[in-house]
């Protein structure tokens, strides 16, 4: 199979729909002549000319309540959020109109559209510009909400948000574009809720989406050689839908669990997930489930200070240790 | 330690002496020492944001980072205008804004290598400075979102009794959003009262990103959008320090004296890329950046001040005294330590109302 990067596996599941369909367009701030500020974009441009990829101003309630508008034309508008950060700009078109426009329209006119970017932190852009935003995009009945973590994902994902008749909220990795996978060529659909068993493993259940995938990865590396604890990864992929069974499933095998987020913890995907588990696995729980999360303040700049703001391997461990009594001392 | 806070000061002491029979301050005569200074302090925030850029590709500045260099005459003329108590308020493109009311290049550069000696302790970064005790009332990363907010502290100014001013700096790029034109009307409707002296100053540097001004709007002329909110406007020459000086002289008094506000629309020009990490520059010729450099308003204001007898040894030894200046704010902001861990819980909320503007406006009166 070919190795691509994330990059690479977004910009081809969108050329290769828009080959195949007309009515897919792209819009979005400095996405056509500067190549995209990620150059997910880049050479789009050059290949399918400027009514179908279309730069705009800053305007981010403006171009993203008019892809609304061509969506309820039957047009399929991909929307780039140049970061989820200035979505903000535009949370009263997506929230008010894009999710409830079929609902409140009895069914008659639908949106389907996609809204893409990078979401997240980790490089030091301090408070305004590092936001997780699964929680607060999936707490909206009407949206689709999508975190993928590895390039075969991001295109399979990115063909089926395409293809979806409702507005999909696409939450890429912003930290790892560059990140490389195999990723098949030509087309195939990853479906929305179905998480993904990343590692199998038998005593505890690790549960993350997005780039805390890789750092669950790699923890459950470290607990194997380093603690004798097999652990299984889960990766979410699709926050809303919601692959309730897949948790449950795994956390039946494991008795324990512990739920990783950069977001914060108040009113999170992370206190969803122990809802679920406490709702449907009780019985089967050796103990209270854990969440590591992002720390209760906005994002700072100082290195050691962003650092220490988000989970790290450490934070994972002493979890995993507390759940399944291991604790130092304990 | 040499900094721009003397000059600061120095500048702001503008007596009465600077007006005409219409009591509209005017630069009577040139003043070429004052000129040098302000030589000396365009040239403190090119090494600065020279010295910033390289600090950045060296990965001791993290995050973005937005450098000023082609805009220097801007902030410095525009600032020449400004009184104790007036407020500025900027986007994340801040350094110089921050500099010019006072803020030391030690702190400054310490805050944008994420230090504790920082001017916010290293928790906003190169985009959110502030210092409010000099009148800076921020930078603001999202673009347009700082627009409203300038418009309120004008109100606020007003209500609170003063007859201080806002200026309100914007981009090119930040008139195309919605924050903007709301922010604009409320201006001008409050400004029928005399309840708004806010003075837009729209930093038209040709490009927000990549997107040239004709790509992002076909109303180009960005200072009649202006026209829409009933809201007067001109334009200047924002490469010609003494251009900006006058205007802002005779545009803040009026302001000042009508609370309505007023806009500006400074052409000037961007000559380092967007933010430090960007590199590829398709949107634009090198050639177009030549041009622009030609006019570049260090080399204008280098040539005027030859022009009026200033000696060109003396400009010499400014830039090694700059140089400096610089290099000493490198080497405080690499020695200082981080911040303290516990810093990453603190300032989340107010725990009493800490309203220094308030005070020092309170005790103005
Ligand atoms: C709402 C929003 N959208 C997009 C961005 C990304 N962005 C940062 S600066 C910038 C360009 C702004 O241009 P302009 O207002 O002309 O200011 P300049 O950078 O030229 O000083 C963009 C698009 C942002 N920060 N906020
Ligand atoms: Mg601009």
């Amino acid at each position: 199979m070919p190795v691509t990067t994330y990059r690479e596996a977004l910009r081809s599941a969108m050329a290769e729909e828009m080959e195949r369909d007309e009515s897919v367009v792209l819009i979005g701030e400095d996405i056509g002549v500067y190549g995209g500020t990620h150059l997910v974009t880049d050479g789009l441009l050059e290949r399918f000319g400027p009514k179908r990829v279309i730069d705009t101003p800053i305007s981010e309630g403006g171009f993203t309540g008019a892809a609304i508008g061509m969506a309820m034309m039957g047009m399929r508008p991909i929307v780039e959020m140049m970061t989820w950060n200035f979505s903000f700009q535009a949370a009263d078109q997506i929230i008010q109109n894009a999710a409830k426009i079929h609902y409140f329209s009895g069914g008659q006119a639908s949106v389907p559209l996609v809204i893409r970017g990078p979401n997240g932190g980790g490089v030091q852009l301090s408070a305004q510009h590092t936001h997780s935003l699964e929680g607060f995009y999936g707490h909206f009945p009407g949206l689709k909400v999508v975190s993928p973590v590895t390039p075969h994902d991001a295109k399979g994902m990115m063909i089926a948000a395409i293809r979806d008749p409702n507005p999909v909220i696409f939450l890429e990795a912003g930290a790892l574009y560059g990140t490389k996978g195999e990723v098949p060529e030509g087309e195939y659909t990853v479906p929305f809720g179905q998480a993904r068993i990343a590692r199998e493993g038998t005593d505890v259940t690790l549960i993350a989406y997005g780039r805390q995938v890789n750092l669950l990865l790699r923890v459950a590396e470290r607990l194997a050689n380093e603690e004798k604890i097999e652990a299984e990864v889960i990766d979410l992929r699709s926050i809303r839908p919601f692959d309730e069974k897949t948790i449950v499933e795994s956390v039946k095998k494991t008795n324990r669990a512990v739920v990783v987020q950069e977001q914060w913890r108040w009113f999170s995907v992370a206190s969803e997930v122990a809802a679920i588990l406490q709702e449907q696995a009780f019985d089967y729980l050796d103990a209270p489930v854990e969440r590591v999360s992002g720390a209760e303040v906005p994002a700072p700049y100082a290195r050691n200070l962003e650092q220490a703001a988000f989970p790290s391997e450490q934070q994972v461990i002493e979890a995993v240790r507390r759940v399944t009594y291991r604790a130092r001392g304990a | 330690m040499a900094t721009t806070r003397g000059s600061a000061k120095k500048r702001r002491a503008d007596g009465p002496g600077d007006t005409n029979p219409d009591g509209v301050p005017v630069l009577e005569r040139r003043d070429t020492e004052k000129l040098v200074g302000y030589y000396r302090q365009m040239v403190i925030i090119r090494l600065f944001e020279e010295a910033s850029q390289r600090a950045f590709r060296q990965g001791k500045v993290g995050g973005y980072l937005h450098v000023y260099i082609g805009q220097e005459a801007v902030a410095t003329g525009f600032l020449d205008a400004h009184r104790p108590g007036d407020k500025v308020i900027t986007a994340y493109r801040d350094h110089a804004h921050a500099l010019l009311l006072g803020s030391t290049p030690r702190e400054v550069m310490a805050e944008l290598f994420g230090k504790a000696t920082g001017l916010v302790k290293g928790k906003g970064g190169s985009m959110h400075l502030f210092d409010v005790k000099n009148d800076m009332m921020g930078g603001y990363g999202i673009v347009g979102g700082h627009i409203p907010l300038g418009v309120g502290m004008a109100y606020a100014l007003r209500y609170q009794g003063t007859d201080n001013i806002v200026q309100l700096y914007l981009g090119d790029g930040a008139i195309n959003n919605g924050a903007f034109h709301e922010a604009a009307n409320l201006a001008g409707l409050w400004g029928r009262d005399g309840m708004n002296p806010c003075l837009f100053i729209v930093e038209n540097n040709q490009y927000g990103m990549g997107t040239s001004v004709e790509r992002a709007t076909a109303m180009t002329d960005l200072a009649r959008k202006f026209d829409s909110y009933g809201i007067e406007h001109e334009k200047v020459d924002g490469m010609d320090l003494e251009a900006v000086m006058e205007c802002a002289h005779r545009v803040a008094a009026r302001v000042r004296e009508t609370g309505k506000p007023y806009a500006v629309e400074a052409i000037t020009y961007r000559i380092a890329p967007h933010g430090a990490a960007d590199f590829l520059e398709r949107y634009r010729t090198k050639e177009e950046v030549r041009k622009w450099r030609e006019r570049d308003p260090i080399g204008l204001l280098e040539r005027k001040l030859i022009d009026y007898g200033v000696e060109e040894e003396r400009l010499e030894a400014i830039r090694a005294e700059a140089k400096e200046v610089v290099d000493d704010a490198v080497r405080f902001a690499d020695e200082s330590p981080e911040p303290p861990l516990e810093e990453l819980y603190t300032d989340v909320y107010a725990e009493e109302s800490v309203d220094a503007s308030r005070e020092a406006s309170a005790a103005r009166r």
